[in-house]
């Protein structure tokens, strides 16, 4: 046994795998930790906040500077004001009025506001302008003009119809983020309902995994105790389990998913409820090659010599047969968890997932952002990191199971 | 020819076999549960409702149309009959239309989709992983760990990362359905292209996720016959490597081609839930319209049709199987 698992351990796939499985294991742990709380609360009023850091303003107009004079602020403040449409305005209208910006970078924001300013004439009518592009011009100009002029901000708050001043803020302010009393990390942004996506996911990847875990588990013991009557007792066991093992490998298992999570209904379809199911609907694989398995040791000396000694059959199964297949069972159990979280994800993605006030899983992360049509607004925090997970997880326990195969098989070794 | 009827016959009849299960289950599921769907309906149907007789009404006459108020077997036999007919019921979410009507305007486009992108996904994946076998070396250290990593997307988040690469931030391929929104299908040529771009990501989305897979099982199939008796007997005797490597090949695809049968089902499943990402009016997407709006007859048609599907398609790879394989074809000419 000892040999056994040093031997797995040596395998560089099954340790890759092993590692990454691992780390996102001990993130699910460790990170609930750091950020307690429920995964699903709602703490933006949007949604899709972008990834960032939050701080709050109103905290921070009141927080004690510091002033710095940094040499490229005005550049970088201008530059993060005017949009790139409003630069675009701002060539088009030189050009319209038959200014040479040749001289001009057009990504040289301040020689371009210098001209702007220069050269603009609200009472300029130029041929063939429609009177809303005017205005459009007009309004641009007070944006511009603005970014030039204020130098101060005040901040004020309304005592009985007076307003009194609170706070004044210069260009040269600035606040340090960990005075600020209330900052808000979101390293994934917020999803369509307003809540933290990687606190959501961390806890949907936990919830995720135990589906896989239980659906493997309850494919496993189904797929193992089939198998060991089929293959052990033989006989007219054999034929009713093969009759029945061939029937629902043809029929697809995602068809039968899909049938019963229906008939089962939204109320009734906990997470634990929709792992089961796919457990029931995923054991004939298992059931297949642990009866091969077993018709091959059945003949086996030590098989014979333990029935002969009046060995039960149970303790024969258990002491003389497991063992020789408890490698394949393994192997088979971790296929079994990596197709069962799959298998969630697609179903949620359908409409059938658990019901979805109470936890998350991945694929209802992943149906939310889909109906909220994250992946075409550019959203792409509130997807992406779930399908990742997905493939992680998936790829990891598959690195496992081929680490063990080229332990056990050596023929498939490199 | 002759010599295959016995593997025929029996191929078929397991056909006609599982056949009649899918049908029993595809009746039995829904109505073993304890949610009973004609309730379950009428309280949809109901809601707001609170005249008591008025609901009452409602649920005999769902319970009349479905049938629910007679014994099962009775119920199994209208079932059956209806099913030979054609008559899968109505739509609930697309009233009047009828649910064969619906299927038989989305089977085309899944077909369409799925049939050549498994079958090329299929192809280059093997191709890739017999080269990644007879090569080893460089393309082996870098196949590998790609094919083993793209196996493991699932074809939706393919679907979705193409579709946003592609579609959104490149702005090279529609974003959704199967031909412009403002086209009525018809065989202009327009229509025709516009069909061809909207294929493409559905259809390399597919691929993609179905070629890992296939290129990891064929390398190892083709290292572990690389590495078999018959290849160091026949290099011993120096017949020319490219002979042998023909023959490798070919015994390794053999396995391939179960594995295609035995997993079929689960590739045109996840390949089903592809085709709602891209809004594509195949199955996936009518059964994902009739699970969000409860369509009942809808679903069990759609389920119903995907069984079939895949069913058709193990026999004919199983047949396909009985001819390449040599031995199916030697135990039938003994015989």
């Amino acid at each position: 046994m000892k040999n056994t698992l040093r031997q797995v351990f040596h395998s560089s796939k099954f340790l890759t795998g092993f590692l990454i499985f691992a780390a996102i294991l001990l993130t699910m742990w460790i990170y609930p930790l750091f950020n307690p709380g429920n995964p699903l609360e709602m703490i933006g009023v949007g949604t899709f906040a972008q990834p960032g850091t939050y701080f709050s303003l109103y905290d921070a107009a009141t927080t004690r500077t510091e002033t710095l004079r940094l040499p490229d602020a005005d550049e970088k403040r201008i530059t993060n004001l005017v949009s790139d449409a409003d630069r675009a305005a701002m060539i088009e209208w030189f050009g319209l009025m038959e200014i040479d910006v040749s001289e001009v970078d057009a990504t040289d924001i301040d020689a371009l506001l210098d001209l702007w300013l220069e050269h603009y004439d609200p009472s300029v009518k130029i041929k063939g302008m429609t009177q809303a592009r005017r205005n459009f011009f007009k309004r641009l100009d007070k944006n511009l003009r603005q970014i030039r002029a204020a130098d101060t901000l005040l901040v004020m708050h309304q005592e009985e119809e007076e307003l009194v001043e609170k706070a004044r803020i210069t260009k040269t302010d600035y606040v340090n983020v960990s005075d600020v009393a209330n900052v808000k990390r979101l390293p994934l942004g917020t999803d369509n309902f307003g809540r933290d996506v990687l606190k959501e996911l961390v806890s949907a990847t936990g919830t995720s995994i135990v589906i896989g875990l239980i659906a493997g588990t309850v494919a496993t013991l189904i797929g193992l105790t089939l198998g060991l009557l089929a293959g052990y007792v033989g006989g007219l066991a054999d034929d009713i389990i093969m009759f029945i093992t061939n029937i629902f490998t043809v029929i697809p298992g995602f068809v039968l998913l899909i049938l019963i999570s229906y008939s089962i209904g939204q109320d009734q379809r906990g997470a634990s409820v929709v792992a089961i199911v796919i457990g029931l609907t995923s054991w004939t694989w298992t059931a297949r090659s642990v009866r091969s398995q077993v018709i091959s040791l059945r003949n086996r000396d030590h098989v014979n010599l333990s029935k002969l000694s009046g060995h039960s059959l149970f303790r024969i199964i258990l002491t003389d047969i497991l063992p020789y297949i408890a490698s394949y069972v393994v192997m088979a159990f971790i296929l079994q968890v990596s197709s069962g979280i799959l298998a969630e994800a697609q179903l949620s993605l359908l409409g059938l997932g658990p019901k979805t006030t109470v936890t998350p899983t991945l694929g209802l992360m992943m149906n939310w952002a889909m109906l909220y049509s994250a992946h075409t607004n550019g959203s792409w925090w509130a997807y992406f990191p779930v399908i990742l997970t997905i493939t992680l997880i998936s790829f990891s326990l598959n690195l496992m199971n081929t680490g063990l195969d080229q332990v056990f098989n050596p023929t498939l070794r490199d | 020819m002759k010599g295959y009827r016995k593997y025929f016959g029996k191929k078929i009849l397991w056909f006609i076999i599982t056949f009649i299960a899918a049908v029993i289950l595809n009746f039995v599921l829904p109505r073993l549960m304890p949610a009973d769907p004609v309730s379950a309906i009428t309280g949809k149907m109901a809601s707001g409702m609170t005249d008591a007789t008025a609901v009452q009404e409602i649920y005999k006459r769902f319970e009349e149309e479905f049938g629910t108020n007679k014994p099962l077997i009775t119920q199994f036999f209208i079932f059956v009959r209806n099913l030979f007919r054609g008559d899968l019921g109505t739509s609930f979410s697309q009233y009047p239309r009828k649910v064969s009507d619906i299927i038989s305007s989305a089977i085309g486009w899944t077909v369409a989709l799925q049939l050549p992108a498994i079958l090329v996904g299929w192809l280059l994946g093997n191709i890739l992983g017999a080269l990644a076998a007879y090569i080893r070396k460089g393309f082996d250290k870098v196949l590998l760990p790609i094919a083993l990593f793209l196996s493991n997307v699932p074809a939706f988040g393919m679907a979705v990362t193409l579709l946003v690469i592609f579609a959104v931030k490149l702005k090279v391929a529609p974003i959704a359905g199967g031909y412009a929104f403002d086209m009525i299908p018809n065989m202009s040529w327009r229509f025709i292209k516009s069909v061809i771009s909207h294929y493409q990501l559905p259809f390399w989305s597919i691929v993609l996720v179905s070629i890992g897979g296939q290129a990891i099982g064929m390398r190892s199939m083709s290292i572990y016959e690389l590495n078999a008796d018959y290849v160091k007997y026949a290099r011993f005797l120096g017949i020319k490597d490219r002979k042998i490597v023909g023959y490798v090949f070919r015994n390794a695809m053999l396995p391939q081609v179960t594995g295609l049968a035995l997993s079929i089902g689960t590739m045109i499943g996840g390949a089903l839930v592809a085709e709602i990402i891209f809004s594509y009016p195949g199955l996936g997407s009518t059964m994902y319209s009739a699970v969000t709006a409860a369509d009942y007859p809808l679903i069990s048609a759609t389920t119903l049709i995907i069984t079939i599907m895949v069913l058709i398609v193990t026999f004919l790879l199983d047949i396909i199987y009985g001819f390449i394989d040599p031995r199916v074809k030697a135990a039938q000419f003994d015989a």
